[in-house]
């Protein structure tokens, strides 16, 4: 445990004392921001609209409209695509760059302490993001009063989503020394992750089924919806695991040839 | 304290390393001598449980590199080739980093730093990036990460090379004050610095152990003899006599013995072949001869590949010794 937190504690050392933490947070935050503004505007907008007009539609929703339509839209394609992969892409192409993969390997810790302490150090760069969302949301508890239980749900949702992808990427920065390289790789892997379920709408075969399961956005939409899955949740926990699995495999391959 | 048996190294179709077997004894400081290219650094990282053995075993105080690497690792101090730093952090923050991830309590953490600071001399950039320093800095930063954990054995690959002469006499004696409480194996290719630091050598070329002992043994006999080597099964004690009484050979070396198999390395004059009576010899008296060859390179081709040169040299005021290494080097 020790080790973990030692690792884990280097990890998140590195983000907040290079520049990738903050050009990280700040290029979120700004988006978020702008985001947060535009559709809470319409949604001003819209609701005055149906105040004039006075018609018997249905009271619309805090949560369905600006909450639902922040995370399922735009913002989950930027973390997925642009952000997660910058805090990964270091994870293991600079020790490798470094020859600090040879301190760690050298030291008295396991494979797997390694890779849990790195994802956690990325875990807690991407909390910080997670709590920039958050506190944007909590604006509108001062405005209106939407349910938190939904929040809550996609709290959950966006923190699996993000270690899932985390995972992924930090597999994926073990292969190369060149961080640009780690970056693009996942980058390319993400997006792919993200489209699968595009299949969904032009086969219905079986095969096509299975691919849009593995597709990002099947899983993160209830969450959304403010519906907590259990097999949503075991996609993720899966796929955080088998990120780490292949990260070890990866791992042990390496020491054969340095 | 450490036994390395048998130990090949392949990277894909490449032997970095073959069949090389040495033992280091406890509190010794034994050097590993060898030109570019001969394997030091890939035997270092097999020992060290970096990279795993293609073939035989390595035990680091008894504990196999591949079975047990935690207990190998916890006992040992790493210096790699390139010392492995991270360039953002500040030196006392790296070192505490190393500590913990060496195992030391925090109880002691700070002790241990300052220690090792002092040690090293690194104490006047102890609140300098890393990425900032000077290679020597940088190389002695790395020696400080190896001892943080005051290891038992020591393994140090090329640990004076970017130093300055006056900072590689000091490391020297660094070294040497290690003997007896750790024991040391640090590599080189510079012949003056093994007679320097080491009490015991081990000369590798082309991935092969091509001789064994002290380092002013290894430098008298250095000149004018070819290395040939025998394996037979018999009593060793008395293969060893006989082949000493072979006409040319002018020194037998009894290497480690296993099953009843014995390896020598024989030296003979370089103008005579003695192959031919060696096998007679080992034939005539009914054992059995398993292998002869010729070494392929003498000594004396390998010494003349490595650095002889010594840098301090040109500040050292000690003349005898420097007219002691200028005779053996002609
Ligand atoms: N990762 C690798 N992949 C392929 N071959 C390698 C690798 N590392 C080393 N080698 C080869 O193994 C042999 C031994 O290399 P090694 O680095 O052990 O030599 P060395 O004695 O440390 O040399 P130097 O004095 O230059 O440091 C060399 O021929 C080298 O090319
Ligand atoms: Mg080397």
């Amino acid at each position: 445990m020790r080790n973990i937190m030692a690792i884990a504690g280097k990890e998140l050392r590195a983000y907040f004392h290079s520049p990738i933490a903050y050009l990280v947070l700040a290029i979120y935050s700004i988006l978020c921001g702008f985001f947060f503004y535009s559709i809470t505007a319409t949604f001003v907008i819209e609701s005055f609209r149906l105040q004039m007009g006075g018609g018997g539609m249905p009271p619309i929703n805090l949560n369905e409209m600006i909450i639902r339509q922040l995370f399922q839209g735009i913002l989950t394609v930027i973390m997925a695509l642009g952000l997660l992969p910058v805090i990964t892409m270091r994870l293991y192409a600079e020790e490798k760059r470094t020859g600090t993969m040879e301190l760690l390997l050298t030291s008295p810790l396991t494979d797997l302490q390694i890779i849990i302490g790195k994802l956690l150090g990325a875990m807690g760069l991407y909390m910080v993001i997670v709590l920039l969302t958050f506190l944007d949301i909590g604006l509108l508890f001062l405005y209106g009063n939407p349910e938190p239980k939904p929040l809550i749900a996609n709290a959950i949702g966006y923190i699996l989503f993000g270690g899932a992808l985390l995972s992924l990427g930090m597999w994926l920065s073990s292969f190369t020394k060149n961080q640009i390289i780690a970056f693009v790789v996942a980058f390319a892997f993400f997006l792919l992750l993200y489209v699968l379920d595009w299949v969904s709408s032009f086969s219905s075969t079986a095969v096509g089924k299975v691919v849009s399961y593995l597709a990002l956005p099947t899983h993160f939409e209830n969450f959304t919806k403010g519906v907590i899955d259990s097999s949503d949740l075991i996609y993720f926990l899966s796929v955080i695991v088998i990120g780490m699995f292949l990260t070890a495999r990866s791992v042990e391959a390496m020491k054969g040839r340095p | 304290m450490i036994e390395v048996e048998r130990l090949t190294k392949r990277y894909g179709p490449t032997r970095a390393v073959t069949d090389v077997s040495f033992r280091v004894e406890k509190g010794e400081v034994l050097g590993f001598l060898g030109p570019n290219g001969a394997g030091k650094t890939t035997t270092m990282r097999v020992i060290t449980g970096y990279i795993p053995p293609t073939e035989g075993t390595v035990r680091v105080a008894g504990f196999d590199v591949v079975d047990q690497p935690l207990e190998v690792k916890r006992r040992i101090g790493y210096l790699p080739e390139t010392p492995p730093l991270y360039p953002d952090m500040v030196v006392s923050e790296y070192l505490a980093f190393v500590g913990r991830i060496k195992g030391v309590p925090r109880a002691d953490l700070k002790n241990r730093i300052n220690e090792v600071s002092e040690k090293c001399a690194i104490a006047d950039v102890r609140e300098k990036q890393t990425g900032h320093l000077s290679k020597g800095y940088r190389q002695r930063v790395g020696l400080a990460q190896a001892m943080i954990h005051n290891p038992e054995v020591l393994v140090l690959d090329e640990p004076t090379a970017g130093l300055d002469p006056k900072q590689i006499i000091e490391t020297r004696e660094l070294i040497k004050g290690l003997a007896g409480q750790h024991t040391v194996v640090l590599s080189t290719h510079i012949l003056p610095e093994v007679s320097k630091t080491c009490e015991r050598v081990v000369v590798i070329s082309g991935g092969k152990v091509v001789a064994v002992g002290k380092p002013d043994e290894l430098t008298r006999r250095l000149q004018g003899f070819e290395t040939v080597l025998l394996m037979a099964e018999g009593p060793s004690g008395e293969i060893k006599e006989r082949l000493e009484r072979v006409g040319g050979v002018s020194l037998v070396e009894q290497h480690e013995t296993s099953d009843g198999r014995a390896t020598f390395e024989i030296h003979a004059a370089k103008e005579q072949d003695v192959r031919a009576e060696l096998a007679r010899a080992v034939v005539e008296s009914q054992w059995k001869l398993l292998e002869l060859r010729s070494s392929g390179m003498s000594l004396e081709d390998i010494f003349l590949k490595l650095t002889t040169e010594d840098l301090t040299e040109q500040k050292s005021e000690d003349t005898s010794q420097k007219s002691e290494n200028g005779s053996s080097q002609t």
